[in-house]
């Protein structure tokens, strides 16, 4: 069974952070990642850097921009987290851009994903049809779960569609916008959550987009079973205390 | 039917596709359910032609070459595309575009830019046809092309610019898909067959214009249905489909694309795909793209900003591994030499980017009974800094 399912066996309000890997430096990586498990986060979402992030707003464009010019790749990344494997039992996923899936070789990536601990991963450019032709039955053999995005302007038929091939949970996106964009979360998207609640899914969801502070986070939780913080982590790291500018903010967050 | 334009499920063999975040399904959910009913209408293209023969100036002339015939001993026919208003061929898709993007009822256009042919194309049929226009501009290339950027202005377009990456047209392009997704209300305006299906195929379709016009005017002047070769320069590659287009499934018509070798193929100074690329994904469309072994794409290099592009579009993709189309690249060098020589004996200043078609003419041996068309995509106007800097090398 895989991890991410034993996460929402477990009630509700599941905090979910996402960073860039080899943000600030190349090595926080790991480091980010034991602090979330202690600050007793829910799931960690690493991002792999990316010269043309398409989906992604300034903060993690600029936090890309750095992590690629500090020397952060996929090969970089595995060896990282297999070092802090055995110590993680917060579930790990993945998320980057298609191409570079593509370019590594689709079975090595997805293998080497499952030797470095990672549950599930996430590319908002590989669209459906593509994902059940050529790659579901090579996540299905690795173990690895396939996460899908909705949006405001998914339809209803297309969000049963997209909550059916996705494992684990399906990813909520609050608001028509780039991530980190943050434009008032309070009002428009509530009408969205609530229809996601009316159609009675049957897999979890987390809202991610946009969400950047406690009130954010809370609301997300009344409609969702959690959110996904990104862009507001990532601009609250601070590279000479990232041990305490972490707790700071998981604690602004939870407490 | 024509193998090489039908798409399957917007592929072109193994290339194309609709890469693209769940955000931006709804915007393409719309064009692809309306593209075709509204485009292939009959009342649609009385339109755009209208527009193209009282406003662009079409048809452009096929202009025999004496001199330049003479000197490569064939039949050199240049398409002239530098004489559309606005001085390119851009304007024949802005047109198009702009008149689908009325009827899909949009009053907001945003489009990208490299050397600002394409946003000055864009500018101009936005100011005719009263649309609002925002055009995003590599921060680089604003600094490059200042007399385009008041162009735009004065035409009333916004100019934003791009601030990310290289700051040129490939990051112009993630700006404008970025603010599409934060308004979708908009409507894109992509300036090559670039980027997600159906954008390919809706550019290719309404730069068709020139070759359906190369066909007619070869059998007005010379009573022949084809010639044996059309030359022309490939950035992202739309003037050079417009000029194929309706003789793609005519094997005998030999069909060259000229790339950016830049400072040369084996320099990182180049932007010569189909030398330096792979197969990837860039801007949403599965192609021939610039990347390390990682899938990051690398930053091209061209003396010409619209050549300055890390890929080509889809269809070009396959007609290169089809062996369809012939694929070559010339230097920056072979480029200025071309462009002062057809100046010098055809009175004719090409734009950098059309001159890397005529560059080739002295690499390729013709028949002396041949008939060879170069598509001339643009003027020289915009280009003249980088000619003046160069005119003690070239005069003789
Ligand atoms: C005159 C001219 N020719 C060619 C190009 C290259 O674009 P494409 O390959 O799409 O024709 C440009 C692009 O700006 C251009 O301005």
């Amino acid at each position: 069974m895989n991890i991410i399912d034993h996460l929402f066996k477990k009630g509700k309000n599941k905090l979910s952070i996402y960073f860039t890997a080899g943000y600030p430096k190349l090595n926080s990586t790991k480091k980010i990642i034991q602090i979330l498990q202690q600050s007793k986060v829910n799931l960690i979402e690493i991002g792999l850097p990316y010269s043309d992030p398409m989906a992604d707003g300034l903060i993690i464009q600029k936090s890309n921009k750095k992590a690629l010019k500090n020397g952060m790749n996929p090969d970089q990344l595995f060896s990282q987290l297999q070092l802090i494997q055995n110590e993680i039992q917060v579930p790990l996923i993945l998320m980057g851009y298609y191409n570079q899936f593509l370019k590594f070789g689709e079975e090595s990536f997805l293998n080497c994903c499952k030797k470095s601990g990672i549950s599930g991963l996430i590319f908002p450019d590989l669209p459906l049809e593509i994902y059940k032709e050529k790659y579901q039955k090579l996540f299905e053999k690795y173990e690895l779960y396939f996460i899908c995005l909705v949006t405001s302007q998914t339809p209803d038929n297309r969000i049963l569609l997209l909550s059916n091939i996705s494992k684990g949970f399906l990813y909520v996106v609050s608001s028509i916008s780039t991530t980190g964009q943050n434009k008032d979360f309070e009002t428009d998207p509530l009408i969205f959550l609530n229809r996601i609640n009316n159609l009675n899914l049957s897999i979890p969801t987390l809202v991610g987009f946009g969400i950047a502070n406690k009130n954010s986070f809370n609301l997300a939780c009344q409609y969702a079973n959690g959110g996904i913080i990104g862009s507001a982590f990532i601009q609250s790291l601070d590279e000479n205390d990232l041990e305490g500018s972490i707790h700071r903010f998981i604690a602004s967050i939870l407490y | 039917m024509n193998s090489y334009l039908d798409d399957k499920n917007g592929f072109y063999g193994d290339f194309g596709g609709t890469f693209i975040p769940e955000i931006l399904w709804i915007n393409f959910k719309e064009l692809k359910d309306s593209y075709e009913s509204i485009i292939l209408d009959p009342s649609f293209n009385k339109k755009f032609e209208s527009l193209l023969n009282n406003y662009v100036g079409r048809p452009t002339p096929l202009f025999y070459c004496n001199e330049l015939s003479k000197k490569y001993k064939t039949n050199i026919y240049l398409k002239r595309e530098d004489l559309n208003h606005t001085g390119s061929h851009k304007i024949n898709n802005t047109i198009g575009q702009a008149l689908f993007a009325k009827q899909l009822g949009k009053k907001k256009i945003i489009a990208e830019t490299g050397a600002g042919q394409h946003g000055i194309a864009t500018a101009t049929v936005c100011s005719l046809l009263s649309l609002e226009c925002i055009i995003f501009m590599g921060e680089t290339d604003i600094l490059r092309q200042a007399i385009n950027v008041s162009k735009m202005k004065m035409l009333g377009a916004k100019i934003i610019p791009a601030t990310t990456g290289n700051k040129t047209l490939k990051d112009a392009i993630n700006e404008a898909l970025r603010y599409w997704i934060n308004h979708p209300e908009c409507y894109y305006l992509i300036g090559s067959v670039v980027g997600p299906h159906p954008y390919p195929k809706i550019v290719a379709y309404f730069q068709s214009i020139i070759s359906k016009e190369i066909k007619k005017q070869l059998q007005e002047k010379k009573g022949i249905t084809q010639p044996n070769y059309i030359i022309t320069c490939i950035g992202g590659g739309s003037n050079s489909i417009g000029a194929f287009y309706h003789f793609l499934e005519n094997a005998s018509v030999k069909l060259i694309a000229v790339e950016s070798a830049g400072l040369g193929i084996y320099t990182n100074k180049t932007a010569a795909t189909t030398i330096q690329g792979s197969k990837g994904v860039i801007h949403g469309s599965l192609t021939f793209v610039m990347q390390d072994k990682y899938g990051q794409i690398i930053d091209p290099y061209s003396i010409s900003a619209g050549m300055d592009y890390p890929g080509i579009g889809p269809m070009h993709a396959n007609l290169f591994h089809t062996q369809r189309v012939k694929f070559f690249n010339v230097t920056d060098n072979d480029v200025l030499q071309a462009a002062y020589e057809i100046s010098q004996i055809e009175g004719i200043i090409p734009a950098l980017e059309s001159a890397h078609a005529l560059a080739i003419l002295p690499k390729i041996s013709f028949k002396k009974e041949d008939i060879v068309v170069i598509n001339l995509s643009g003027r020289g106007d915009k280009d003249l800094k980088n000619y003046i800097r160069h005119l003690n090398q070239f005069l003789k």
